[in-house]
């Protein structure tokens, strides 16, 4: 059973290849960008991504400006930031902008998987909320 | 060095030097300057002043004398034009009139003397046997027969010692007869000599030939002449006819003399006297003034050095500082620099390290999916790999101290609402709370108001401050409290710990540069030193209290007055 569909967006790509292959092997289903414009392409493309792990020093769009235009296109879609220079600014800007939460690289395992666990699981939620809400307005309009 | 020693150095010298010279030039300038002038004014007014003084005194004693000398010759004259000459001839009448005359005027009158016209004293009264003294030889007698009236110079005459006569000349049964007086020269210098002024100041009365006609205040042989009668007319003369003269005696002292012609211009009054006792008091006013400058001069110098030592001392202690503070801020550039350098580093260190930990992650997964007896050294391969996860982390927490200490202050005032930056502090800082067993709680007051201070530095300071309780807290865990209130018109903000405390030793220098208590590599000691400096910049206080084994307290006051937001 998959864990959670992800996007894993970074510049380097070695660090992108062994992260994904690592994540597909704990049963999730993990697809990669290189870039902020290649993460945006991927999500117009693929709407059954939940969560999005996203660098945050990126050459071109960095990591900020993709989660902010992520927020405005896909706003049911987790983020959950990556940086490499754990700067206090640039991952309180994350969080005030909506991220989920971030992690500093090198970053545990199995810290990432509970973080990616847990933003699928209140993606997943706020999805059923939705079709619930949904349901009840289509019951609502029948009677 | 301290600033003794400095003041001693060469460059501090000179410029104590230059300084001292300074002073003494713009204090001694104005001083000479203006009692220069004032002496100079007062003399030429002192010296003027006495002149006219002078002046006005050999003036009236010059009409004194001329009234003295009228006065006896009108009483001959009355003799003479009163009486008979059969009287006058009567030696017991001219007796009687000589000692009325002498009753009224003392011993100014010496005798009295009737002469024909053939120079025979036919009547005599006075003290000496001069009847039927001949005088026809006698110049004056020449002189007075011409005249109506005469009054000689001094002479010694037949009786041998100084006196001058008086003679009234009467026609007498178509002869002339001659009435003499002699006046007592005693007498008259007497008059002369009432002139007296300082301790040399003196008079005396010369003919148009030089002779004394008074006894001068000089030693004076009988038949000795003075040139001064020429020499004073070459003098300055005022309207009222004084002469001032001024000329070196053979002592080398100047004398003044003051002049006046009496006697219808045959006798010279002269008034003499040293210059130096005349004008004594100028002699007086610039000694005295001499002593003041003196006075004032070793005051200016005194106060010169004194002052130049206190400011040289001054600008000494100031370079000192100066030095020293130039020094902090070339070690903190060179702490930018460096911390710049780490920025760049630790950013592109994180990338391959957190490449590295997930390739060896990587392996670590493919080797859990072997069989276990296919792989020999399994476990080492576990072991090496965990290695080098831990190692990873512990890069990954140097390259985050690095870029922490490399973090760039942004100075610039917004509007700041403090229990944000508090909330912002404590989310930041949750997750190194969680690992190191740590619970922070708040409690944070309400309607704090909002200030104007720069965002990034009050945020600084309160990372500071929890780091620095996280880092009390690190090895043992424990439990921080941060509030915010207001208090007697401050915002106040609390961080406290229960940590092991700061020792009293080490306290009173935590917020000194450079210090700090943490290992070497583990803290630069500029942090709460920049805090101290960002917090009195606001015009507040950050103080701390700390008991061993209890913990510690920082509170940071912030005055509401100056910094709140309009």
């Amino acid at each position: 059973m998959i864990v959670a569909k992800a996007l894993l967006v970074d510049d380097e790509i070695p660090f992108v290849e062994t992260m994904t292959k690592r994540l597909n092997k704990r049963d999730f289903s993990i697809s990669s960008a290189f870039s902020g414009v290649d993460a945006l392409k991927h999500l117009e493309e693929n709407s059954e991504v939940e969560v999005v792990i996203l660098d945050v020093k990126m050459p071109g769009m960095d990591g900020i400006e993709t989660l902010k235009i992520i927020k405005q296109r896909f706003p049911l879609v987790e983020v959950i930031m990556l940086t490499g220079h754990g700067t206090i600014e640039s991952a309180i800007e994350g969080m005030k902008l909506g991220a989920f939460d971030y992690l500093v690289k090198p970053c545990d395992m199995e810290q990432l998987v509970a973080k990616v666990s847990e933003a699928a699981m209140k993606k997943r939620k706020h999805n059923e909320k939705i079709i619930e809400a949904q349901l009840k307005d289509i019951a609502l309009r029948r009677i | 060095m301290n600033v003794e020693t400095r003041i001693k150095d060469p460059y501090y010298k000179a410029m104590m030097g230059k300084m001292i010279l300074l002073v003494i030039a713009v204090s001694f300038a104005p001083l000479l300057l203006v009692s220069g002038s004032i002496l100079n004014k007062f003399s030429i007014s002192y010296r003027e002043k006495v002149n006219a003084h002078l002046g006005e005194l050999v003036l009236k004693h010059t009409q004194n004398i001329d009234g003295f000398l009228l006065e006896k010759l009108n009483n001959i004259r009355f003799i003479a034009n009163s009486f008979s000459i059969e009287e006058l001839k009567n030696e017991n009448f001219l007796r009687n009139k000589l000692a009325a005359l002498q009753t009224e005027y003392g011993t100014v009158f010496e005798d009295l003397g009737v002469i024909n016209n053939e120079g025979i004293q036919v009547t005599y009264a006075g003290p000496f046997k001069l009847e039927r003294a001949v005088y026809s030889d006698a110049e004056w007698f020449k002189k007075a027969l011409k005249k109506d009236y005469f009054i000689s110079n001094v002479f010694l005459g037949l009786r041998g010692t100084p006196h001058f006569i008086i003679t009234v000349r009467v026609n007498r049964h178509g002869k002339p007869w001659i009435l003499r007086a002699t006046i007592s020269f005693a007498a008259f210098n007497s008059v002369v000599e009432n002139l007296r002024i300082g301790k040399t100041g003196f008079a005396f009365i010369l003919n148009n030939e030089g002779e004394f006609q008074s006894k001068p205040g000089f030693k004076v042989a009988a038949s000795e002449t003075h040139s001064c009668h020429i020499s004073i007319k070459e003098g300055k003369k005022t309207k009222d006819g004084i002469y001032f003269h001024k000329f070196d005696d053979e002592s080398g002292n100047r004398i003044l003399h003051v002049a006046s012609f009496l006697k219808k211009g045959e006798w010279l009054l002269v008034f003499q006297q040293d210059e130096s006792d005349a004008f004594m008091d100028i002699d007086h006013a610039k000694q005295i003034a001499f002593i003041i400058i003196i006075i004032g001069g070793i005051c200016t110098i005194v106060t010169a050095i004194m002052l130049s030592r206190w400011m040289v001392a001054k600008i000494a202690k100031a370079d000192a500082e100066k030095e020293m503070m130039n020094q902090q801020v070339i070690d903190t550039g060179k702490l930018a620099s460096l911390g710049e350098l780490a920025a760049g580093i630790a950013h592109e260190i994180n990338n391959p390290v957190a490449i590295m930990v997930e390739e060896a992650g990587w392996i670590h997964d493919l080797l859990e999916d072997e069989p276990v007896n296919k792989l020999e050294n399994k476990e080492e391969f576990e072991r090496a790999l965990a290695q080098i996860k831990t190692q990873g982390i512990r890069c990954r927490e140097i390259t985050q101290k690095l870029l922490s200490f490399a973090r760039k202050i942004d100075s610039s005032v917004a509007n700041v609402n403090i229990n944000e930056i508090i909330n912002d502090v404590i989310r930041f800082c949750s997750q190194r709370a969680k690992y190191s067993n740590v619970v922070i709680q708040s409690k944070l007051g309400e309607n704090l108001p909002v200030l104007k201070v720069s965002h990034t530095e009050m945020q600084q300071v309160l990372l500071n401050l929890m780091n620095n309780a996280l880092d009390a807290l690190e090895k043992r865990g424990g439990n921080i409290s941060i509030t915010s209130m207001l208090e007697d018109d401050d915002v106040v903000i609390g961080v406290k710990d229960d940590g092991p405390g700061i020792p009293p030793a080490t306290i009173h220098r935590i917020f000194d540069p450079f210090f700090t208590t943490k290992a070497v590599g583990k803290g630069t000691g500029l942090g709460l030193s920049i805090c101290y400096g960002i917090i009195k910049k606001l015009g507040g206080n950050i103080d701390v209290q700390s008991i061993i084994d209890a913990g510690t307290t920082f509170s940071v006051r912030i005055p509401r007055k100056t910094n709140e937001s309009k």
